[in-house]
């Protein structure tokens, strides 16, 4: 598989002239581009189309879907807010996501951290167990885990919802980080016993900055996963004040049926889309590398 | 991916772990408890037993909350295989299983492939001008929540308000004017489908992008200069040399195909017209939590494991059985 200099500048003597070469390429390339554009339209047409739609009345959505909207209505913004529940559905999404992200975080980084660095009977077949939790299918889980939190009452409450978010982002985020401590030197773990600090320490304030690459990448696909969150909320989480925005959303567009405000509900799609379209076009090359980095392996 | 750090010489953090035994400290014991006996806790009482209980319950009869259970066998699962519904749904997961992943992986393929070799210029391999942009808007699905994604798109798809059937009556297609695409039951299944994939294609498309730019560009120099034009190299170098991580999307995309829930949920809450996009875990939910069935649905859950288990097995079997180790070892080199 290997090419040395030479026989590469032999090859290239020998091939086709290198104007017609040119012109093939030009031409693959404008057909790329074609290609492209095209995918490129199909995903942003449908959420053109619904930002101009969140604009309309519903007599508008219903009448023209190709027109554009005769002025811009932004009373549709403030009924999907209030009327339509989607701010208090919000604020309870930011809530739970927020405190389950933060706690997978630190706990998933310590068991990470003990599973990777230390030796003790049990150690493999936690590891593997948790690998288990990974492919096994959330819905099999999902009646006894209605009980569990039923017995522990914690049904229909923000914490049970964000304990068991902790508990299934869990395997994730240790599998991921197991392998950015094992890769840590042993030296530093023991010039930081020399220098006195103890296990705690030790982590937080030496192996925990180390691994900040791996947390950042974890952070990013786990507040995906937990935001995108819709099995367990709509399982676990029946109280329509407690609602998170994947379920609220879910109601408002199927409760209504054909009386439903359909300006509202497209501003509601687009309140829950803008938030996340934002950040990721400002993060867009970090979150793309750590999913290549997170997604190969 | 392991191997890079094991072949550093001398090297390696598993010798310093293992060295000696440390004694036991107040600041030992509570770091033990606390770093892994917490986790551990939450992870047993949350993950572990209810898939344990799982087992359980699918072999019982219980059916509400306060009727005791009943040790019933396999009953639950003899019913389960004359359950013509279930069945079905079982038919249109499987279905979802082998054509979702097949169409992403296609299409995800050639638009990575036209972004990483696409690209115009005599000497070497060059990717595409500007490609940056398509890769930004191609993974904006990956970050909108699936239940907006099957939100819009029935909106989309439905008749008389939907753009679709606007745009179709537009260009001249009449007979589209009130269309139903996920009320009539030849096109919601494929309708679905399509949304699926919609919501796919970008983030594997970023995958292969970065699996196709780790290739040695030498690999690609070396097949250019011996003749071999850009889609040759894409089905002879490209292909082969990304296997794994095609088969690692397989994998993925099958799983997310046998399970489907939001998606279904979004576009036809009731599994469409003659059940036609009705899938297992829809089913499994509305037995358990509008029937009250629970031993039933549980024994739905440990058939949709099974059905997962295998499919995976399946994929891994059939990439060993067509070559998939030796390749891999030639690729990696």
């Amino acid at each position: 598989m290997t090419t040395t200099a030479a026989d590469r500048s032999d090859a290239v003597a020998g091939s086709r002239a290198p104007g017609q070469r040119a012109r093939e390429g030009r031409g693959v390339a404008t057909t790329a581009h074609i290609a492209l554009i095209l995918w490129s339209l199909l995903v942003i047409l449908p959420l053109v189309w619904t930002l101009l739609s969140s604009f309309k009345t519903s007599q508008e959505v219903l009448g023209n879907p190709l027109s554009l909207p005769s002025a811009l209505r932004f009373e549709n913004y403030a009924n999907a807010w209030t009327t339509a529940g989607i701010g208090r559905y919000f604020l309870n999404t930011v809530i739970v996501v927020g405190s389950a992200l933060v706690l997978v975080m630190i706990l998933g980084a310590m068991c990470a951290y003990v599973l990777a660095r230390f030796t003790f009977p049990g150690n493999r077949l936690i590891y593997y167990s948790m690998l288990a939790g990974l492919t096994f299918p959330v819905f099999l889980a999902i009646v006894p885990l209605f009980f569990v939190l039923k017995n522990l009452a914690l049904l229909n409450t923000l914490p049970g919802l964000i304990i068991t978010y902790v508990a299934f982002a869990l395997p994730f985020t240790v599998f991921f980080l197991h392998s950015f401590f094992k890769a840590l030197p042993g030296e530093i773990y023991e010039a930081a016993q020399i220098d006195g600090a103890g296990e705690w320490r030790t982590f937080f304030s030496v192996m925990l900055p180390m691994a900040k690459p791996g947390m950042a990448s974890v952070a990013i696909f786990n507040f995906l996963g937990l935001w995108n969150q819709f099995l367990l909320p709509v399982a676990l989480n029946t109280d329509s004040k407690n609602y998170v925005l994947s379920q609220g959303m879910a109601s408002f567009a199927s409760q209504a049926g054909y009386a439903v405000d359909f300006g509202a509900l497209f501003a509601a799609v687009v309140i829950t889309v803008a938030p996340v379209l934002v950040v990721y076009i400002i993060f867009q090359r970090q979150l793309q590398v750590s999913v290549t980095a997170g997604g190969v392996k | 991916m392991t191997t890079t750090h094991e072949a550093v010489p001398g090297g390696g953090p598993k010798r310093s772990v293992t060295r000696r035994r440390r004694p036991l400290t107040f600041d030992r014991a509570s770091f033990m408890v606390v770093f892994l006996g917490l986790p551990l806790v939450i992870f047993v009482v949350f993950v572990v037993s209810p898939f344990v209980q799982a087992l359980y319950y699918s072999l019982t009869d219980w059916s509400g909350f306060s009727a005791g259970q009943n040790f019933v066998g396999f009953d639950n699962y003899v019913r389960l295989f004359h359950d013509d519904i279930f069945l079905k749904a079982v038919r249109n997961n499987v279905l979802l299983a082998i054509v979702v992943p097949i169409v992403t992986i296609v299409l995800a393929l050639t638009l990575a492939t036209l972004v990483t070799i696409g690209g115009s210029g005599t000497g070497t391999v060059r990717g595409l001008r500007n490609s940056g942009f398509y890769r930004i808007v191609s993974f904006f699905p990956y970050v909108i929540p699936a239940i907006v994604i099957g939100l819009i798109w029935a909106q989309v798809f439905t008749p008389g308000s939907g753009i679709l059937d606007a745009l179709l009556t537009k260009i001249g297609l009449e007979q589209f004017e009130n269309y139903a695409w996920l009320g009539d039951a030849r096109t919601a299944m494929p309708a679905s489908m399509f949304v699926m994939i919609w919501g796919f294609v970008g983030f594997y498309m970023v995958l292969f992008i970065a699996a196709i730019r780790g290739i040695e560009p030498e690999v690609f120099e070396a097949a250019r200069i011996d003749g071999a034009g850009r889609f040759r190299s894409a089905v002879s170098i490209t292909v082969p040399l990304i296997r794994d991580n095609v088969q690692t999307a397989y994998i993925y995309l099958g799983i997310a195909a046998l399970d489907a829930f939001v998606y279904m949920q979004a576009l036809n809450p009731g599994g469409g017209p003659q059940n036609s996009t009705l899938v297992m875990p829809q089913q499994l939910f509305t037995t358990a939590f509008t029937k009250g069935q629970f031993g039933y649905s549980t024994a739905m859950g440990v058939i949709l494991a099974a059905v997962t288990m295998l499919f995976a097995l399946l994929v891994f079997t059939v990439n060993a059985l067509t070559g998939g180790r030796e390749r891999k070892v030639k690729g990696r080199r």
